[in-house]
């Protein structure tokens, strides 16, 4: 597998620091295989949310490089930048639903976005609705909905467009551990079907539940490699699935 | 939950232009707020200023056709009998030349008529009738230069040596100064009103762009150009701008036909001639057209300049 063929997103020295604070980020380097699992974890105040921001396109970095998709965005014009977030599914750690829609138009929103015909996006939404579970509550407004039906129509609006990574901020830091599972398995079901995920994540319970996910941890802005993800490819069947 | 949907088989554009949905994303009360009022108010007196304006414009071609090629010839003589002659005889040497068109000696009744407001029956009848000049209006074909004018002096200078010969457009120009100074007063009060609706535009996009900061950034990381985003304001505003300025076009127009009414009483001939042609009802009317589009174009480069500064 060659470099440019073998990786989706590669983090290289990148540093991140806001205003005139000291870093957040240090050195950060790693790099993300089409079709692993990745779980981030770390303490709160560790840099996760700031990694996946970085991640999801929501910042640019201090210094270093980002390739994704075989292209430096950092150096990329911005007018080209919204291609790229269309690659990526970003659950985010408030939900961040659109409160005057319904669910059903949340969930719609990259399809709509991306210029799907209205029939097919009927479809698809109603097809994830009820893989969410949420089938009943299309017309709900976030405000009626429960943190875990938030939850999970911002997980369904994550994965609807079937991005090529997806990224989860905390997503089961809301719900009980039964709707956790349920969750995790969720995102299982789309890494299956080739989808990069990342799980930033604090509990450590979680990440026993997916056998092959691959850890990387954040401690004070800095990244360490328990399981040897960052500095040995995954394996042949991960990366392949 | 079942297996994850196996609904994508159809691949999505990724770089579709159009986004259906915007209207509802932002709300149209929260977008709007006073803007379409604003924007009634400056349709309403920019189509009264154009209105104004266009009457005047209508007023002066009005009457520069009226009296273009237009002169005066006025016998200064206060011998009624030598008056009388030499006005024959002007009006002989004029008629004689092939440069003039219509000459009317202007009766004595009619002039005495004129007169009679400022100079009162001593300008008829009387015992000692006050000496007033015989009168003839010529029109000559084609534009009366100074040229022609001069060479009609010298044709009339021996054989009438008491003729005053007066182009009538030298008389009204003060008048068609005047109007041309209100004419530029109109398109200054356009532009001016021009610039405040984009001014109240600009701060309304600048105030729904604060308040839905959220969602724009939500739909931003989701993949939303800034075309897409800026199309979603420029529709708000937009409707808002279309409700505002059909209501300054009724309030406008009602005020200039209220005004129109009022002048058409005057009776006067010149203020009668600054009516409102077919074409310049067009124009009035299609004032909110344009300001449609000047508060989609500033709701436009608002939100654009402000997407510009984020990443």
């Amino acid at each position: 597998m060659s470099e440019r063929e073998g990786n989706i997103v590669k983090f290289e020295s990148i540093g991140l620091r806001y205003g005139t604070e000291r870093e957040v980020l240090s050195d950060v380097t790693f790099t993300l295989y089409p079709g692993c699992f990745y779980f981030l974890t770390g303490a709160s105040g560790a840099g996760k949310t700031s990694l996946l921001r970085l991640l999801y396109l929501a910042q640019r970095p201090s210094r270093g490089i980002i390739r994704m998709f075989d292209t430096d965005v950092i150096t990329v014009p911005r007018a080209r930048l919204p291609a790229f977030r269309r690659r990526i599914g970003v659950v985010f750690q408030d939900f961040r639903l659109v409160p005057q829609l319904s669910a059903f138009d949340n969930v719609a929103l990259p399809l709509r976005i991306s210029g799907m015909p209205e029939n097919e996006i009927r479809r698809a939404v109603g097809d994830m609705l009820d893989w969410v579970g949420l089938d009943q509550r299309a017309e709900a407004r976030p405000a009626t909905l429960s943190g875990g039906e938030q939850q999970r129509v911002a997980i369904a609006r994550a994965v609807v467009g079937r991005p090529e990574v997806l990224v989860a901020d905390e997503p089961t830091g809301n719900v009980d551990h039964e709707m956790a599972l349920k969750l995790l398995r969720l995102f299982e079901a789309l890494n299956r079907l080739g989808t990069t995920v990342v799980v930033a994540t604090h509990d450590l319970q979680l990440l026993r539940k997916v056998p092959d996910s691959l850890i990387m941890r954040l401690d004070r802005g800095r990244l360490s490699d328990p399981t040897g993800a960052l500095r040995y490819p995954p394996r042949r069947e991960v990366a392949a699935r | 939950m079942t297996a994850f949907p196996a609904l994508r088989s159809a691949p999505i554009r990724r770089n579709a232009p159009r986004f259906r949905a915007g209207e509802r994303l932002v709300p149209q009360s929260r977008l709007s707020g006073p803007m379409p009022w604003v924007i009634a108010i400056m349709i309403a007196l920019t189509v009264v200023a154009a209105g104004g304006g266009l009457a005047l414009r209508n007023l002066g071609e009005g009457a520069r056709a009226d009296i273009a090629g237009g002169l005066t010839v006025q016998i200064l003589e206060a011998a009624p009998a030598e008056r009388e002659r030499q006005a024959q005889v002007a009006m002989a040497v004029l008629g004689n030349r092939d440069d003039v068109g219509k000459i009317r000696r202007v009766p004595e009744a009619e002039l005495e008529a004129l007169l009679e407001p400022w100079l009162g029956q001593q300008a008829r009848g009387s015992e000692e009738p006050i000496p007033m000049p015989a009168l003839i209006d010529v029109q000559v074909k084609g534009p009366l230069t100074t040229q022609r004018l001069e060479g009609l002096r010298a044709s009339l200078a021996g054989a009438a040596p008491a003729a005053r010969i007066d182009a009538q457009s030298g008389w009204l120009k003060p008048v068609f100064d005047a109007i041309a100074s209100l004419q530029w007063l109109a398109l200054g009060l356009i532009v001016l009103l021009a610039a405040t609706s984009a001014a109240a535009v600009w701060l309304a996009a600048r105030s729904a762009l604060g308040s839905n900061r959220e969602t724009i950034e939500i739909i931003h990381l989701l993949g939303a150009t800034d075309r897409q985003i800026a199309g979603i304001f420029q529709r708000s505003i937009g409707t808002g701008a279309a409700l505002g300025g059909f209501a300054g076009l009724l309030l406008g127009l009602a005020a200039i036909w209220l005004l129109g009414r009022q002048f058409s009483r005057l009776g006067s001939g010149m203020v009668a001639g600054g009516g409102l042609e077919p074409f310049d009802w067009a124009v009035l009317a299609s004032i909110p057209l344009m300001g449609i589009a000047l508060a989609i174009v500033t709701a436009r480069m608002t939100v654009l300049g402000a997407l510009r500064r984020t990443l």
